[in-house]
């Protein structure tokens, strides 16, 4: 178990290797480097020169990526272009806020996802499945800037509920934030409750056709005890990964829907610092959205192999 | 012994591709989704010969008029006519997608059933390879590229090409699988027949269906990923009409011309809705249960 | 009077067609159960023997709905019982053993919980009582160290293991009647008479009544006390067990009993033709008409009531059944001899095979090297003339079928040789074999659902070989593709259909045809006919016989099944974990003396005459490697001498017919002990 543990989490760190690789010859391999594309028209001479000494690209490439790569390790991620300041600093409350986005995202997204997903399998073709599926449809096919341009219209504007715009500074406390994050979870939830909801009603649907839930019909077991028994353990036991997926899936609407709520997240660093050009903070915020897929899907995988009967047995035996 | 043969007639590719059409329309769910799908379709190659205003032309007497008989949705804050352009808004979309999820479809296919088919150590390393590219989130990856390169169709089409084929290759790699598991593949392979016969003759009329379903559901959510760049500012280059792009344009001004951002907002719903009604008619048509997939 | 445990009433159950049409499964079932008596209902796929079981408790799958009838329990019609009541009935008055216990048995709980689960619903016994109830269980269905099992998980328990716990969990309720849906079919022939020995213990200690459902009419005699034969949804006989089994007087159960193979006859059994319709089909007449050799016009009329006949006490649904009296016994029925034209040339020279399945490691994959001191199949020495059927015999993982693919050359040898017509060594590597050698030695699969592309025309099918061989085109090779089928006998309207439109029967047929169709010296026949119904199985047989006895061709035929091996081979070889056990002509083979081994293969076989019972000497135990040294069968030998069986490879000996035996006890020890039994 121990050593599957191990296996799974040196395969991640693997991943993450391979896609600092990436992101570093990636923005290598484009024309244009670092200082060329920032200073753009003022890249010649001294200016050049001092912008090469300053990001260090005055040596080879691999020994660059070394450097950055024992940073980036150690937790620094060096200096970004424009403002002159330590990546470190800038990250550190976009990176906040977004957790707070995203992890209040999941935590609702993911109990109705389970509700409405269990409800549709176990009212398979009758009129709440219907209801909800249409529903799940909808969701699932409009994309979040849709939604939330619509919330903005409706809830904020037309209704004048909530706030339509988010007007915190970026170093806001979690309490200033509350209020403002409630329309923007709702877009973001929107699409990855709907994902979940089918994908748990599916598979609910799956094991209730299984034989052994007609064999625990057969034994005379009460029909909600089978349900929770029998049915859930082992339909949403498959389910954990695909939800791993979902969720990280979501960073990318997360971009999406901070742009339109104005949220001092990462999504708009994402933005800024591509429309700036500043590629150090681009390579940052990739190696930082990757471990978080990285981490999530490894929770994922530990989570099933903890409750996975199968895989427990395994450790017995080896 | 005739009597226990259930009577179905042979049937060729046509005859074959006619009754997954009839069977897709048979479910109301699965008509409406064709009907918007092709009216979409025949919108985009259609209306530039009938537009009533031209997409381009600027007044500013004109700004921000509420629809009328003259201007049906109203007009933006340039004074351009707000229906011209949203018919015309999905031209570059659907040109784009559907040529991005060809380039998904071939290549992810290809890969797919190569994994599947190989196994062992090669397959282990190119699905890690592969793995990596997924952890990057799409949307950053395709920033950067449109960002360096620019937004000109060619890198459009080829990048999303590539980042929505990472599904594909899973999907085919699972369903091969199962395929070359399967005694008439052992069996093949036991008469001597070369690779290239078993791939072709074997494996792909068993994979084929399975591929083109996961091609059509990647068509809808690389509309959504080509709609949220636009919006973003990055896919289509204005004053080309595109529908993320006049969302973006008019959500500014939505508390008082809501009309320029619904018709945008109408015309992509619409489209998507479309696509996925009939990507999920045309699974189940070919008995595919599309929704245990996660959208990666 | 006996008291009646159910009543089912002029039952029947179907779906609705897409067309609209309704379709029956059960026509008009009317049928009692009496307390204490255990009733075999048997029937080939499809005839609606396990909608009937599970209607019996109230159950209709999903899809499917009662369109008359009615089934009493207690004078209360279960079909029309609300859930809450069922749940008093379900597992307390009657209870259930399904068809595979590995996937009935819930994958997330513990053995002990579900039973726990069964003895909570069903009884008041407390906490600490129902521990000792569950070891008590356990205890009474023979599983060793109960206390141990109930802590495990369904998957770590072997086949017979988890049938057993599954018996266990019926008992849990103390039911008036139990349900057994195919309750062994899918396990080991030795596990098999281990779990009805067990079963029938169970009815006499318990008095409980049994409805046994099974395709298999050895498994119904061993059981059961009266029988019910169904047939397209009808019974279509109905008596005591006797009766049904040694003068059956429909013509069905007569062809049935005719077309199963039997241990102690040699030769082929006689074929029924065609294959049960599918259901809605029949609009009139009988529904066995088209198959029946006793048929009049009549028959395809009318329809056949179920009448009832004083002199074997046995309900029938046939016109013509007095005809059927007069026809002798079943017995007695002469079967088919071969004739098989053997020379003595030898075609086939496999010498110390071993294969093993352990990992290489990357550096001897490098070098190509296999490191397995102890591989799965060790030793496999056989020669095979070129004519002759040689049979492989043995229970699941055996390696039998391991054998057949490293001829077929899919699977790489570790040590040892295989020549193909005495010079030609055959390359362990297949992509090294040249055309000749791959045309020369062709498969025949199990099941040929999956050995047939489903996305290919019969046409496409049988073209492969012809094409990839021949290099046959165009006209050329559609007369040729017509030609192969016609020797199948399939017509030339089978050309443009897909697998999914063909019978069980019918694909096989194409599948031997595609084999046929390279011109092959040497066919290998794995399980060819497991997957078929009985009445079919006897076709596809015979059919493979014409062929050879037409073409000269040599086959190597897998089973697990010993009568139908009885009945095609020339020569049988038995193996246990990978290695030969006994070698020799199949009559003398299936005589003793033998191999300790296969003495407990055949002693375990079920015959399908209630007065033939199973021989059980070994235990049932599931060996996972093969002993690291000694005897390959010293783990279940029920004869070990001692030591030496664990410390050396017995040497082989050779008796008066030919028949070679490889063990440490004399051949003549063996023959005075085998005697005494």
């Amino acid at each position: 178990m121990l050593i599957l543990v191990l296996k799974r989490i040196l395969l991640g760190l693997i991943t993450l290797f391979i896609v600092s690789l990436i992101t570093f010859v990636g923005v290598e391999v484009l024309p244009g480097d670092a200082c060329t594309t920032y200073l753009e028209r003022e890249a010649y001479g001294a200016a050049l020169e001092a912008c090469y000494k300053r990001l260090g690209l005055d040596i080879p490439a691999y020994e660059r990526y070394v450097n950055w790569a024992v940073g980036v390790i150690q937790g620094d991620f060096g200096y970004s272009l424009s403002g002159e300041m330590k990546i470190n600093d800038v990250l550190g409350p976009r990176v906040k806020n977004s957790l707070v986005l995203a992890s209040a995202s999941i935590l609702i997204g993911i109990p109705i996802a389970l509700l409405l997903g269990i409800i549709t399998a176990l009212w398979r073709d009758k009129l709440p499945d219907i209801i909800i599926s249409t529903f799940t449809i909808f969701s699932m096919t409009i994309p979040e800037f849709i939604s939330a341009t619509l919330l903005i219209l409706i809830v904020a504007i037309w209704l004048e509920w909530l706030p339509g715009i988010v007007i915190v500074p970026t170093g806001a406390s979690i309490s200033e934030l509350l209020p403002n994050i409630i329309l923007p979870v709702i877009a973001i939830s929107m699409i990855m409750t709907a994902h979940m909801a089918r994908m748990v009603r599916s598979s609910v649907i799956q094991v209730m056709s299984s034989d052994y839930v007609q064999m625990a019909i057969l034994k005379g077991v009460p029909y909600w005890k089978m349900v929770f028994k029998h049915v859930l353990p082992n339909a949403l036991l498959p389910a954990i990964n695909v939800v791993a997926l979902t969720i990280a899936w979501l960073l990318g609407g997360v971009v999406v829907t901070e742009v339109v709520f104005n949220y001092p997240g990462l999504g708009r660093l994402v933005i800024e610092s591509i429309s700036n050009r500043d590629l150090p903070v681009v390579q940052a915020l990739a190696i930082i959205l990757a471990s978080i897929y990285v981490v999530i899907n490894l929770i994922a995988d530990l989570l099933t192999l903890m409750l996975n009967p199968r895989l427990k047995s395994l450790q017995i035996k080896k | 012994m005739n009597s226990t043969i259930k009577e179905e007639k042979p049937k060729n590719t046509i005859s074959k591709v006619l009754e997954v059409i009839l069977t897709m329309v048979s479910r109301p769910s699965g008509l409406i989704g064709l009907i918007i799908l092709i009216f979409h379709v025949t919108l985009a190659i259609t209306s530039p010969l009938y537009v009533p205003h031209d997409y381009k032309a600027i007044d500013p007497s004109l700004m921000l008029q509420p629809p009328s008989s003259e201007y049906w949705f109203g007009t933006d804050s340039l004074g351009r006519d707000v229906f011209t352009r949203t018919i015309l808004g999905g031209r570059t979309a659907l040109t784009v997608t559907f040529f991005g999820s060809l380039i998904a479809l071939l290549w992810g296919g290809a890969v797919g059933i190569f994994c599947g088919l190989v196994g062992g150590k090669i397959d282990d390393v190119v699905m890690r390879i592969i793995d990596a590219f997924l952890s990057i989130p799409w949307i950053l990856a395709m920033l950067l590229i449109v960002s360096l390169l620019g937004t000109s169709i060619i890198v459009l089409i080829p990048a999303l090409g590539f980042f929505y084929g990472k599904g594909i290759v899973r999907v085919a790699r699972a369903a091969t699988h199962d395929v070359i598991a399967k005694d008439f593949i052992v069996s093949a392979r036991a008469r001597g027949h070369s690779n290239f016969s078993i791939i072709w003759n074997e494996i792909l009329p068993n994979v084929r269906d399975a591929i083109m379903v996961e091609g059509a559901m990647r068509w809808s959510w690389m509309l959504l990923g080509f709609s949220s760049l636009s919006f973003l500012g990055f896919g289509v280059s204005p004053p080309t009409p595109d529908w993320g792009l006049m969302i973006s344009n008019a959500r500014g001004l939505m508390s008082f011309a809501y009309w320029s951002v619904l018709a945008p907002i109408f015309g992509l719903s619409s489209l998507i809705i479309g696509i996925n009604l009939t990507a999920d008619a045309f699974a189940k048509a070919l008995g595919i249960d599309r929704s245990t997939k996660a959208p990666v | 009077m006996q008291q009646v445990v159910q009543e089912i009433k002029n039952l029947s159950i179907g779906f609705t067609s897409k067309k609209g049409q309704q379709i029956s499964i059960l026509k008009n079932i009317n049928t009692k159960i009496k307390k204490g008596e255990t009733v075999g209902i048997v029937g080939e796929s499809g005839s609606g023997k396990s909608t009937l079981a599970l209607a019996m408790m109230g159950y209709v799958k999903h899809g499917l709905y009662t369109i008359s009838g009615e089934c009493l329990y207690q004078s209360n019609n279960i079909l029309k019982m609300k859930n809450r009541e069922l749940e008093g009935i379900r597992g307390r008055k009657i209870a259930m053993i399904p068809q595979n216990a590995g996937q009935s048995l819930t994958p997330n709980l513990k053995i002990g919980y579900q039973i726990d689960e069964a003895l909570k619903l069903h009884t008041n016994l407390k906490k600490e009582n129902r521990d000792n109830k569950i070891s008590e269980l356990l205890n009474k269905v023979r599983l060793p160290s109960p206390e141990a099992i109930a802590k495990r998980y369904p998957h770590e328990l072997s086949g017979g293991q988890q049938q057993r716990v599954a018996v266990a969990m019926a008992l849990a309720g103390n039911p008036d009647l139990l349900l057994l849906d195919e309750p062994t079919t899918g396990l080991d022939v030795t596990t098999q008479a281990h779990v009805l020995e067990l079963l029938n213990f169970i009815a006499k200690d318990t008095g409980t009544s049994m409805v046994y459902v099974s395709h298999d009419l050895g498994a119904i005699a061993q059981v059961s006390d009266r029988v019910i034969v169904m047939y397209s949804g009808e019974i279509v006989l109905d008596g005591p067990v006797r009766n049904i089994l040694k003068n059956p007087i429909h013509p069905y159960t007569y062809g049935l009993l005719k077309s199963i193979p039997k241990l102690t006859l040699s030769g082929l059994p006689d074929s029924m033709s065609g294959s049960q319709p599918q259901p809605g089909t029949i609009k009139q007449g009988c529904s066995f008409y088209v198959r029946c050799q006793f048929a009049e016009d009549k028959c395809k009329i009318n329809s056949p009531k179920l009448e009832f006949v004083d002199e074997f006490n046995t309900s029938v649904r046939c016109f013509n059944h007095k005809k059927l009296h007069k026809q002798k016994s079943i017995d007695t029925s002469s079967s088919k001899q071969l004739i098989n034209k053997i020379q003595k040339n030898e075609i086939l020279d496999i010498s110390s095979v071993s294969i093993s399945y352990a990992k290489q490691k990357f550096l001897e994959q490098l070098l190509n090297k296999i490191d397995d001191s102890n591989p799965t199949v060790k030793d496999i020495n056989i020669n095979i003339d070129k004519g002759e059927t040689l049979a492989l015999v043995g229970e699941s993982g055996s390696g039998k079928s391991t054998i057949l693919k490293s001829i077929a050359g899919l699977i790489k040898t570790k040590d040892g040789t295989i020549k193909f017509d005495k010079k030609k060594i055959l390359s362990n590597d297949l992509k090294k074999r040249d055309a000749n050698n791959l045309r020369a030695i062709q498969l025949i699969f199990q099941n040929p659902d999956e050995s047939l592309n489903p996305n290919h025309t019969v046409e496409e099918i049988v073209s492969q070989p012809l094409k990839l061989y021949f290099g046959l085109t165009g006209e050329e090779l559609k007369q040729k593709i017509i030609e192969v089928l016609e020797k199948v006998r399939l017509g030339e309207f089978y050309l443009t259909r897909y697998p999914r439109q063909l019978s069980g029967g019918e694909k096989q047929r194409v599948a031997v045809a595609r084999a046929f169709a390279a011109k092959p010296d040497i066919i290998l026949c794995d399980e060819v006919t497991s997957a078929l119904d009985v009445s079919v199985q006897a076709a596809v047989l015979n059919l493979l016989q014409e062929l050879k006895e037409d073409f000269g061709t040599t086959y190597i035929f897998v089973s697990h099944d010993l009568a139908v091996v009885r009945a095609i081979s020339d020569r049988v070889a038995v193996l246990y974990q990978g290695r030969l056990c006994e070698i020799g002509p199949s009559d003398s083979v299936y005589k003793f003396p033998s191999h300790p081994y296969t003495e407990v293969l055949l002693g375990a076989v079920l015959e399908p005459d209630p007065d033939v019972k199973p021989k059980l000497v070994a235990e049932d135990i599931v060996e996972e490697k093969p002993p690291e040294k000694g005897c390959s069968f010293q783990g279940r030998c029920p004869r070990i001498l001692g030591e030496i069986c664990k410390t050396n490879v017995p040497p082989w000996q050779i008796d008066e017919n030919g028949n070679a035996i490889r063990c440490h006890i004399k051949i003549n020890d063996l023959k005075k002990q085998q005697k005494l039994n």
